[in-house]
């Protein structure tokens, strides 16, 4: 598996970050899902060029870094677009139109689910459940939840949120 | 605005009031106070809960708040026009958005919020306001006693734990109480995964020192110095919530070293989960909090004897935790004198899917689904008839009309093969096709399951495919009779319960919704004509 990893190499810059990033939580009991978060929340996404320093400093291989990465559906091994939109696909907002929503957005933007629009404004991911169920459908752009969504609401978020860096 | 006399005005900043503008109300509000050159008060309380009715702004008066709602940004100035601020004159009281004394209101009146009792009062980051109602008593009269008597007091109360399995948490935490070891854990279960739920996130949101009051307790009560809140990473501000309320309980001595000066220690820390729905689930739970990919282990030990890094550890969620401190505050006999039979205490209930008035009630056990449905939630959203609730989120049954008149009630819910879970209720109008919603309970199933066991894992996408066929009408007999088999070695054969009660929704759909499941396309089907009408329309 890892010499599926090495493909990617990392600018010295970023290599640096990741590294204070590994220095700062690698202590920590449990620490490899925060250090995970940490990255990714710091450069966008977590590079598999990461998971052999990580792998290091944890004492753990690099398939168990690469096994973990990918368990969970929050982790992205690749740059996403500036902005993410994650639509509600569960019961309650199916319940209240979120199919026909999720359709309309996917035909606006021209992609699918894990795809990111052609000027890497926005990156679209299925959720399930926001927490926001009172008042379904409802979505999230970046960290902001939004309820009682239409398509003009979301056509008017979306273009917001290409104005936007 | 440092004006002590200026008026308080309340705009809610919990994330569904938020979802529907409430921070452009806030703003809105203080800008037209600004301009006119009123001295205001701005509070961001939690919600209220009746989020139908959202951005929903209260003013204080002598005789308490009265509510307007909702308010929109461009309400604003016709509120101020009419003296909103002054709430009870002739003008204020005409105004249409004008509710009223918000203790008043029914919905809230017809409730018994107990775990719930600051929720939307209080400015949720403000230990001040906390201590103001009632706050830390429950601790208080904890630190008087031994971890033993705290237990007791827990377990005579009647709770059980709200993340759905529904155990006596009494007796769980005398499990870690009686289990030796240096080092002892408090895990709280805020992963809530299912759908139709948010009360979890309205507690930590809305009233967080009541969850770090209540795992304070829980850990003096079974020796334990160390707390981590497992928190979903869809809900980014009930994170920044938690810790700046961490570090506020942190400076006030309620946590840390010498706990309000006794000898006690605890620590709290909360740790992000990452999107996946079986780290719910308590010991994928805690090996994904131990760094490692959610995969469900196999029990026993169980995690109160060997959890956290092979600690004795308590894992509790969100609710159950919550209402600890108004247990201890109140007394063990306080709590259990509400509810029916073996479900003590009150369920927070959360209204959610095609309903008019969704929202959060707080209730003793024992109101019917029909009270919530057509009591508190009005109905539908869309004025169609509702056809099935699911209750329980997605591992719980669909329940009929014939069904709504059931106690909630975990005994009476286990009675008709339904679950209560962790009290989310899910509403559908007529235009549900519940052949549809039978397949999605597989999809989500192969989605999400942890891949440990092989009826869950192979047996879910089987699911999928069969449906399809059923849908078809592809050897209709021979793949109705399949779905079927293939549940039951699910429901016996699975490791945990998402594999193993998944088969909830897909036969309770199967079971009191079979005409869905007759193949498309034959004319026979009245139901899914309806529904193209009720589309069409
Ligand atoms: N809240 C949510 O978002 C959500 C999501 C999915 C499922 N669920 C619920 O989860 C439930 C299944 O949970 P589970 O698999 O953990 O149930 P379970 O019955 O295995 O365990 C319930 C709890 O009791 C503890 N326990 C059991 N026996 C004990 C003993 N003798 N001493 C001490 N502790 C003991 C367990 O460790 C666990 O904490 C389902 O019923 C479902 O409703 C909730
Ligand atoms: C697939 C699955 C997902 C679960 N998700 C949650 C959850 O999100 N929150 C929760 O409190 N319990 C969840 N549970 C139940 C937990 O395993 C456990 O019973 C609970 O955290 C114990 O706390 P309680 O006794 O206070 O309810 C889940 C169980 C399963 C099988
Ligand atoms: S039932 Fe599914 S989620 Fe549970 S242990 Fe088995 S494979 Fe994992
Ligand atoms: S189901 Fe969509 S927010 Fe809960
Ligand atoms: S993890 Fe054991 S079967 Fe794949």
């Amino acid at each position: 598996m890892a010499n599926v990893l090495s493909t990617e190499t990392l600018d010295a810059e970023v290599l640096d970050k990741v590294q204070a990033l590994i220095a700062q939580h690698k202590d920590m009991p449990g620490a490899l899902l925060p250090l995970l978060h940490s990255i990714q929340d710091g450069i966008g996404y977590v590079p598999e060029a990461c998971y052999l320093p990580i792998s290091k400093a944890l004492a753990l291989s690099v398939a168990e870094v690469h096994g973990v990465v990918t368990f969970y559906h929050h982790f992205r091994s690749h740059p996403a677009g500036r902005h993410i939109l994650q639509i509600c696909r569960a019961e309650s907002c199916q319940a209240m139109g979120s199919e026909k929503l999720e359709a309309n957005i996917k035909s606006s933007l021209g992609i699918d689910y894990h795809q990111t629009t052609a000027d890497g404004a926005i990156t679209l991911e299925p959720v399930y459940c926001l927490g926001n169920c009172a008042c379904s459908p409802a979505l999230m752009m970046d960290d902001e939840v939004y309820g009682r969504m239409n398509s003009q609401k979301v056509a008017e978020l979306i273009s917001d949120a290409r104005a936007t860096s | 605005m440092g004006n002590v006399n200026a008026i308080k005005v309340y705009v809610p900043r919990d994330s569904s009031a938020l979802s529907l503008g409430a921070d452009r109300t806030a703003k809105a509000i203080a800008a037209e106070a600004e301009k006119r050159g009123i001295d205001i008060q701005l509070v961001r309380n939690g919600s209220r809960g009746l989020f139908w009715l959202e951005p929903f702004v209260e003013v204080a008066t002598e005789k308490g708040r009265v509510a307007y709602a909702p308010v929109q940004p461009n309400d604003v100035p016709a509120l101020f026009d009419a003296d909103f601020l002054n709430a009870h004159s002739e003008k204020a009281v005409a105004h249409p958005l004008n509710l009223g004394l918000t203790e008043e209101l029914t919905w809230l009146k017809n409730q018994q919020r107990l775990t719930f009792a600051r929720v939307g009062i209080t400015d949720p980051v403000s230990l001040e306001d906390y201590l103001a109602h009632d706050g830390y008593k429950g601790l208080a009269n904890a630190l008087k006693l031994t971890g033993a008597d705290i237990v007791k007091t827990v377990t005579d109360s009647g709770l059980r734990g709200r993340g759905g399995a529904a155990f006596p948490t009494g007796i769980k935490w005398k499990t870690v109480l009686d289990t030796k070891s240096e080092q002892k854990y408090i895990v709280c279960n805020a992963d809530e995964g299912d759908s139709g739920t948010y009360s979890d996130r309205m507690i930590m949101e809305d009233d967080p020192f009541v969850l770090i009051e209540g795992m304070t307790i829980a850990g003096i009560a079974v020796g334990a110095t160390q707390g981590y809140i497992y928190l979903r990473s869809e809900y980014p501000h009930a994170l920044k919530i938690l810790n700046e309320a961490i570090d506020k309980a942190k400076g006030a001595g309620y946590l840390g070293e010498n706990i309000c000066g006794s000898q006690h220690a605890f620590n709290l820390e909360v740790r992000r989960a990452a999107g996946a729905y079986v780290c719910g689930e308590e010991t994928s739970l805690l090996e994904s909090l131990e760094g490692k990919r959610g995969l469900v282990r196999f029990k026993p030990p169980l995690p109160a004897i060997e959890g956290l890094f092979g600690k004795p550890t308590v894992v509790n969620n969100v609710i159950s935790l919550a209402t600890i401190p108004i247990i201890l505050d109140k007394g063990a006999q306080f709590y259990a004198d509400y509810g029916m039979g073996r479900s003590r205490g009150t369920l927070p209930i959360q209204l959610a899917g095609n309903i008019k008035h969704g929202g959060l009630v707080e209730l003793a056990f024992g109101a019917t689904l029909r009270d919530l449905l057509y009591g508190f939630g009005g109905g539908s959203a869309t004025g169609r008839p509702i056809r099935a609730v699911q209750v329980g989120g997605p591992l719980g049954a669909f329940l009929p009309e014939s069904q709504f008149d059931t106690p909630l009630d975990y005994e009476e819910f286990g009675k008709i093969w339904a679950v209560l879970g962790h009290g989310g209720i899910v509403a559908f109008d007529d235009s549900v096709d519940m052949a549809k919603m039978a397949r999605y309970a597989f999809e989500f199933c192969a989605i999400e399951s942890c891949g440990k066991c092989t009826p869950c894992r192979i047996g879910s996408v089987r699911g999928v495919e069969v449906i399809d066929k059923i849908i078809a009408g592809t050897e209709y007999n021979k793949n109705m009779q399949l779905v079927r088999d293939l549940s039951d070695t699910m429901l016996n054969g699975s490791l945990c319960a998402l594999g193993g009660m998944t088969p909830y929704p897909v036969l309770s759909a199967l079971n009191h919704f079979a005409e869905d499941f007759s193949p498309r396309g034959s004319g026979l089907n009245n139901q899914l004509q309806n529904q193209e009408k009720a589309k069409a329309a």
